[in-house]
């Protein structure tokens, strides 16, 4: 659904000043369907990246395509295929809920104004304050508003720039919640954020990106190349030489002995842990349990990030 | 161009800006006053009769010979009148730099710009757009203010004669043609201006700078340097017709998605 082959963009600051080059090069595919988290520091290109791809700006080179349309030559199409929530909600506050959805869903040719604006109005809960100003609403309510306008139009491609951005938990839960709405119904989803335990509930695919792409997979496919897979062995008692019955398997690539714990890496938990626990209590030890050591996407990230 | 996205950039704009009681003032108390100022110098103009006429020593000679047939009270009525139709025709520089630079500084500190331009409007289209909702009241207010004026100039006193000279090809040129080519350049200069200040007050007052030529053309005439006559008008429009054609082009080449996007600060 979304396609961008050697994505360039450089900004150009004057004469006298060096060019800036913003994204460097993005080749990437998301699929139909697909929530696909982009992350990256401040300042990495992912807010250029997304005005690229929604035809806010033109590339410098390279080429991306919107489903059959692309970047460049076919803007229109675009702009009316996709829909974005900017950083900022960016609504007229003094105009009411219901008047800020109306402007829009007449800019982009919905078809029953009304009917749709009462659809997501009722949808994200503002039916009720859908005369108030939206200068009086709170800061959930705002981004709750935004969300409904980029989806006014019914798009099948949704760019998210930090959806649940200074939100308190319950509506980052709600935004959420709506986001895996959105998954079920088919709409393709590009998720800028930097809160990663979202982007690891959320994203089918994550690419982390500092001016050009650094990595890209899913999140568990990025844990096991970056970290390996790991096993966590909790014994009730413990003594040095299971480490080396355990050492001495073939398919064992470390191990570990952390307090009561024997911490193993290894390939395919599924296929060898059975082994291990065969040997383990051979050799006389109790297991209490086992399982498998999980990295966070921050500790990903920070890898990825700190490597570049 | 899509004429329904403009009409709704328009609808926007006059429902976000009247809401904003200072720009409904400069739109709405200017106009009415600069009806009732003239108005209320004819009345008592008038009323002084014939001690006026020593005054109109004051006049430039020139002027004189544009008064054609008038008494020398409904030339020196004219006179005073004539100042205050050049005020007409700030009207239409005032009015859509408050309203163009609320509704595009606004749109900056909101950023409110970035879905708008998200969505399938092209930038001409809002640009148009904008430019209309700013244009459209203060074209509307100048002509609608002066027609009102001319109609009451009887009721204030102005003899028939005195209502001729106001709708002679002097003022119709001026109110009819140069005011819509002077809210075009209003506008863009706004625009222009908007693209580098946030602070609505600011621009405006920059923007301002479009009245100094008419208070040349003004004082100019009170000091006897300059009588506005059908030519200077001519020439004026013309004037105008340059000074639009590079605002435009100056205007519309900062008013890209672009350049708002990356360049706005």
């Amino acid at each position: 659904m979304i396609r961008t082959e050697n994505l360039t963009k450089i900004f150009s600051l004057g004469k006298k000043a060096e060019p800036i080059t913003a994204v460097d090069r993005l080749t990437l595919e998301v699929a139909e369907g697909e929530v696909f988290g982009f992350l990256g520091p401040n300042g990495a290109g992912k807010t250029t990246t997304v005005r690229m791809l929604t035809s806010l700006i033109a590339p410098t080179s390279g080429q991306a395509f919107i489903g059959p349309y692309q970047i460049g030559r076919d803007d229109q199409a675009i702009r009316r295929m996709v829909g974005i929530l900017t950083e900022t909600p960016g609504m007229y506050e003094r105009l009411s809920a219901d008047k800020n959805l109306t402007i829009f869903a007449r800019l982009y040719g919905v078809r029953d104004v009304p009917g749709q604006v009462e659809k997501y109005l009722r949808m994200l809960g503002l039916w009720e304050r859908r005369f108030d100003p939206v200068g009086s609403f709170s800061k959930g309510m705002r981004q709750k508003l935004a969300i409904a306008r980029a989806l006014l139009h019914e798009p099948r491609v949704l760019f998210l720039d930090e959806p649940t951005s200074g939100l308190d938990p319950e509506a980052s839960r709600m935004v959420r919640d709506f986001i895996e709405e959105l998954r079920k119904s088919g709409v393709t989803i590009f998720l800028c954020t930097h809160n990663l335990d979202e982007a690891d509930r959320l994203c089918d695919r994550i690419g982390i990106f500092k001016t050009r792409l650094v990595a890209v997979d899913t999140p568990q496919n990025l844990r096991a190349s970056l970290f390996g897979r790991k096993v966590v062995f909790h014994l009730q008692t413990m003594e040095p030489r299971w480490q080396e019955v355990v050492r001495a398997l073939p398919f064992v690539r470390d191990v570990q002995m952390i307090d009561r714990r024997l911490v193993i890496a290894l390939d395919d938990p599924e296929a060898h842990n059975p082994v291990i626990v065969r040997r383990l209590v051979e050799a006389g030890a109790d297991i209490q349990f086992v399982g498998e050591l999980r990295h966070s996407l921050e500790d990903i990230y920070l890898q990825v990030i700190r490597a570049e | 161009m899509d004429f329904n996205r403009i009409l709704t950039i328009v609808d926007k704009e006059w429902a976000e800006v009247f809401k904003n009681r200072l720009v409904l003032f400069t739109v709405s108390f200017m106009p009415l006053l600069l009806t009732i100022l003239p108005l209320a110098m004819l009345y008592f103009t008038g009323a002084s009769g014939e001690d006026l006429v020593g005054d109109s020593a004051d006049i430039p000679p020139q002027f004189f010979q544009m008064c054609g047939q008038l008494s020398p009270i409904e030339c020196m009525q004219y006179f005073l009148i004539n100042q205050f139709l050049l005020m007409f025709m700030m009207m239409p520089l005032i009015i859509p730099t408050a309203i163009a630079a609320y509704s595009i500084v606004g749109e900056k500190t909101t950023r409110s710009l970035e879905p708008l331009l998200a969505t399938p409007i092209t930038t001409v289209e809002l640009l148009v757009g904008k430019a209309l909702a700013a244009a459209l009241p203060a074209i509307g207010a100048t002509w609608l203010c002066f027609f009102i004026f001319v109609a009451l100039i009887p009721v204030a006193g102005g003899t028939p004669g005195l209502v001729s000279m106001a709708l002679g090809p002097t003022w119709l040129v001026g109110i009819l043609i140069i005011g819509p080519l002077m809210a075009v350049a209003s506008v863009n200069m706004a625009v222009i201006v908007s693209s580098r200040v946030n602070d609505p007050r600011a621009a405006e007052q920059i923007s301002g700078i479009l009245i100094v030529p008419i208070l040349a053309l003004l004082f100019g005439q009170i000091a006897g340097l300059i009588v506005i006559n059908p030519t200077v008008m001519a020439i004026t429009a013309l004037v105008m017709v340059v000074i639009d054609a590079a605002l435009v082009v100056a205007g519309a080449r900062l008013f890209q998605r672009e350049v708002i996007l990356t360049r706005w600060k």
